[in-house]
């Protein structure tokens, strides 16, 4: 990473650290609130947090591992998360999730290579009784169905 | 400040708003009103109200559980009854702004049903109808009626009374009263409260915590999410005399975090409380301090698991711990904590508010009170309802559900999430309770309540819950670990032409085996899906593992995609829709799909307008090795 680019990542991460008490309690909320500024959580800046808390790396890196919300590498403009809870299965979901794979020709926790998307598949946004549900960004589509998958793919491919 | 004046204060307003001389309109804006449309809806409202010079009340409130028939926009004329308008578009907003808000046509083809007193002619009384008829609607009495921004629509209508109740009470009467009531646990386990409530209580220690458990990881369950959507308070004002019984200065709310919605609306609650004194130091002049934070979860569904979630609240890894000791005696950081479900604080709120009957006068023998379900999967009329126990399956899914979708035919019930089972046809007509589910080898479970039908393969849905658990799994125990990966590979094999009979005993043992290896409740119950569709469904693993054949046509390696000859108009349709070129056939000639090439995604079968694609299992169908013309079918 270029020197002016960690330097302005360590200033985010101390701005978002100002707002945080030094206690182990404090692990899980500030790495929501650093992914939430950045989209996700730099190599770089874990010793910085294991400083702050008075943890090891290891311990950090062992809780933001654990947790399937965070992100290690950049993810793409748009993130799409297709829901695979029990309603949406029963109603369509695993074939939602193929042809959205198709369309952007990766896989679920990949980006493309023009980073325009990402690709997750979440257990359940409690959206059931309209299944099967699809996100992208914070935009909520339910009811979906395989041709509907190109045609709001199109809706954010052009923006 | 002066509780009393606050809540004259309050119901003035919510009566003036009622007595109303304006039009008022309220809009359905939960997560899955906001997923049908409601937002756009709203913005239409705002847009087209002034057009036509009319000036009206908007207020947008939770979901009242007919998810179905979102989004819904309810009207209430002055002097008129209020109606509840469903499958609202832009286009019918309009309508019945011209219609009846100037006109005075309350378009009852438009109409679901109206609310309260008074009648319209042509319109039914909205509770009349079979999907509210046997409802209860205690939990979510507030829920579609008030603003959940607005802590002063919750005072009005009897909120914290409860709460002003308990601290004029001892704190062994809070708990007595909790006890009579019957209430048990509504996160699955189904443990007493009173008694859960009186264990921490009496542990020794002068710091102590009471948790909310709003991580509602079950898949197909929203039960939690629509409730502290539509009426946080309702859960909180439950937490507060929880902590005040049990004396605990502390409290958490742990909320996952794809509930954006919900999240949002415990701030703003809890903000709203801490401006009214109802949180901090001396609450309403009394002696009771409390304290309450937010806390996010970060995705992980064994942080639903009491310990799990804990050591997340700590800021460590989600991992559960051995019970002794109990959270009760020692919990967060060591110290006494109780931690109940979002449905359980509600219900002992209610138990407070209007006493101990209000609760135990419904329900069975052995539970007492209502269940909020989320009736999801095949049924015409999915949504969040509440019943009281005892009520049948069958009630549940033909008279509040409506049956099945396409009059199809029933096959199971899948209930509790992945900790739960499959049950079918045969135990339609058992009340629900805890004890009856779990006797039928499923649980209660948080209240998901997913209907499978014919088309649903059990061998699937046991899949689908192992990979789910399998793959939620900590890791701690190796016995879940590695033992879940074991059952998922030869439920694989059995989905896949790879499996040989004697693979479901081996299942079965696997089964009985991590359930008796596993430290947590998910390790312990992860099995259950699988126990059950071997139960009462074995005949579909068979005909998976000795025919090769997957009787709802669901397996990918089982089922094939053929079209018709004599039903194929030759119109392209589904050649063009088929996302890997595998069908063949000019405009006019009998297009035939290349079973080489074939993913069996399902498109071509769904976009046929002449219903000329069929799927079968271990069939063959007669089809031309080439296309040939559409007019060299038979008979023609």
């Amino acid at each position: 990473m270029a020197k002016t680019e960690e330097q302005g990542l360590h200033k985010e991460l101390r701005e978002v650290l100002s707002s945080f008490r030094r206690e182990r309690e404090e692990l899980i909320p500030i790495l929501q609130k650093l992914q939430e500024k950045l989209g996700y959580l730099p190599e770089e800046t874990i010793s910085e947090i294991a400083d702050f808390l008075g943890i090891s790396e290891s311990e950090v890196f062992g809780v933001a591992s654990f947790y399937t919300m965070f992100r290690f590498v950049p993810p793409g403009e748009h993130i799409v998360k297709v829901c695979l809870g029990t309603a949406c299965h029963v109603r369509g979901g695993e074939e939602i999730l193929e042809t959205v794979k198709r369309e952007l020709d990766i896989n679920s926790g990949e980006t493309t290579k023009d980073s325009k998307f990402s690709l997750e598949r979440v257990a359940c946004f409690g959206c059931c009784a309209l299944a099967p549900v699809m996100l992208v960004g914070k935009d909520l589509y339910a009811g979906m169905t395989t041709e509907k998958v190109k045609k709001i793919l199109n809706l954010y491919k052009n923006r | 400040m002066n509780f009393e004046d606050v809540q004259k204060q309050a119901i003035i307003e919510w009566d003036k708003l009622w007595q109303n001389e304006k039009p008022l309109i309220l809009v359905g804006s939960a997560t899955c009103s906001r997923a049908a449309g409601a937002l756009n809806i709203l913005d239409v409202l705002r847009k087209e109200l002034p057009k036509y010079g009319v000036n009206a009340t908007i207020i947008e409130v939770g979901c009242i559980g007919l998810c179905y028939t979102e989004p819904l926009v309810d009207i209430i004329k002055p002097g008129r009854p209020r109606i509840c308008y469903g499958k609202v578009t832009p286009e019918l907003v309009k309508q019945l702004i011209q219609d009846y808000l100037i006109d005075d046509n309350p378009r009852p083809d438009l109409a679901l049903g109206t609310l309260g007193d008074g009648r319209i002619e042509g319109i039914p009384k909205l509770f009349d109808l079979s999907v509210l008829r046997t409802q209860v609607r205690l939990v979510l009495r507030n829920c579609g009626y008030i603003d959940p921004e607005n802590i002063n629509h919750y005072i009005a209508n009897g909120g914290y009374s409860g709460l002003v109740k308990a601290l004029k009470m001892t704190q062994e009467d809070v708990i007595e009263e909790i006890k009579k009531s019957g209430l048990r646990g509504r996160g699955g386990a189904g443990f007493p409260t009173g008694l859960k409530w009186e264990l921490c209580h009496k542990a020794p220690g002068s710091q102590k915590y009471v948790i909310c458990n709003a991580d509602e990881g079950d898949p197909g369950a929203f039960m939690n999410r629509s409730l502290l959507e539509a009426d946080p308070h309702s859960v909180l004002e439950g937490i507060l005399i929880g902590a005040y019984a049990i004396g605990a200065s502390r409290g958490y709310i742990y909320c996952r975090t794809e509930y954006p919605l919900a999240l949002e609306r415990l701030r703003i609650a809890i903000g709203h409380m801490e401006k009214y004194g109802l949180l901090g130091d001396n609450i309403l002049d009394s002696n009771f301090d409390f304290r309450l934070k937010l806390k996010e979860g970060a995705g992980a569904f064994v942080c639903g698991e009491e310990t799990a979630l804990m050591a997340s609240i700590e800021g460590r890894r989600g991992m559960p711990r051995s019970r002794p000791p109990f959270p009760a005696i020692s919990g967060l950081w060591g110290k006494p904590t109780n931690i109940n479900n979002v449905e359980t604080w509600a219900n002992a709120a209610i138990v407070l508010q209007k006493g101990w009957e209000s609760l135990a006068k419904y329900g069975t023998e052995t539970t007492k009170g209502t269940k909020t379900f989320s009736l999801v999967g095949k049924v015409k009329r999915t949504g969040l309802i509440e019943v009281p126990f005892g009520i049948t399956l069958r009630e549940i899914v033909y008279d509040i559900g409506g049956g099945i979708l396409g009059d199809k035919k029933f096959k199971a019930v899948q209930t509790g999430g992945p900790s739960g089972g499959c049950l079918p046809s045969s135990f339609l007509d058992t009340p629900i309770d805890y004890e009856s589910l779990k006797a039928a080898g499923s649980i209660v479970g948080s209240g998901g309540m997913i209907v499978t039908d014919e088309d649903t393969c059990m061998v699937d849905i046991a899949h689908y819950f192992l990979s789910f658990t399998q793959k939620e799994s900590c890791g701690k125990c190796v016995l879940c670990r590695e033992g879940t990966r074991q059952m998922l590979y030869i439920l694989e094999d059995i989905t896949k032409d790879k499996s040989k009979p004697e693979d479901i005993d081996l299942l079965s043992e696997l089964a009985e085996t991590v359930t008796v290896g596993s430290l947590c409740g998910l390790g312990q119950t992860a099995p259950n899906p699988v126990l059950t569709t071997i139960r009462y469904f074995r005949d579909e693993y068979m005909a998976h593992i000795i025919e090769k054949r997957c009787p709802a046509k669901v397996c990918k390696d089982f089922i094939s995609f053929y079209i018709l000859p004599d039903k194929c108009e030759g119109c392209l349709i589904c050649r063009r829709a088929c996302p890997v070129e595998a069908i063949k056939g000019d405009k006019r000639m009998i297009h035939i799909i290349d079973q080489s090439k074939c993913i069996k995604c399902g498109t071509c079968y769904v976009a046929c307008p002449f219903s000329a694609v069929v799927k079968v299992s271990a069939e063959s169908v007669k089809v031309p090795e080439e296309p040939i013309p559409v007019r060299t079918r038979k008979g023609d």
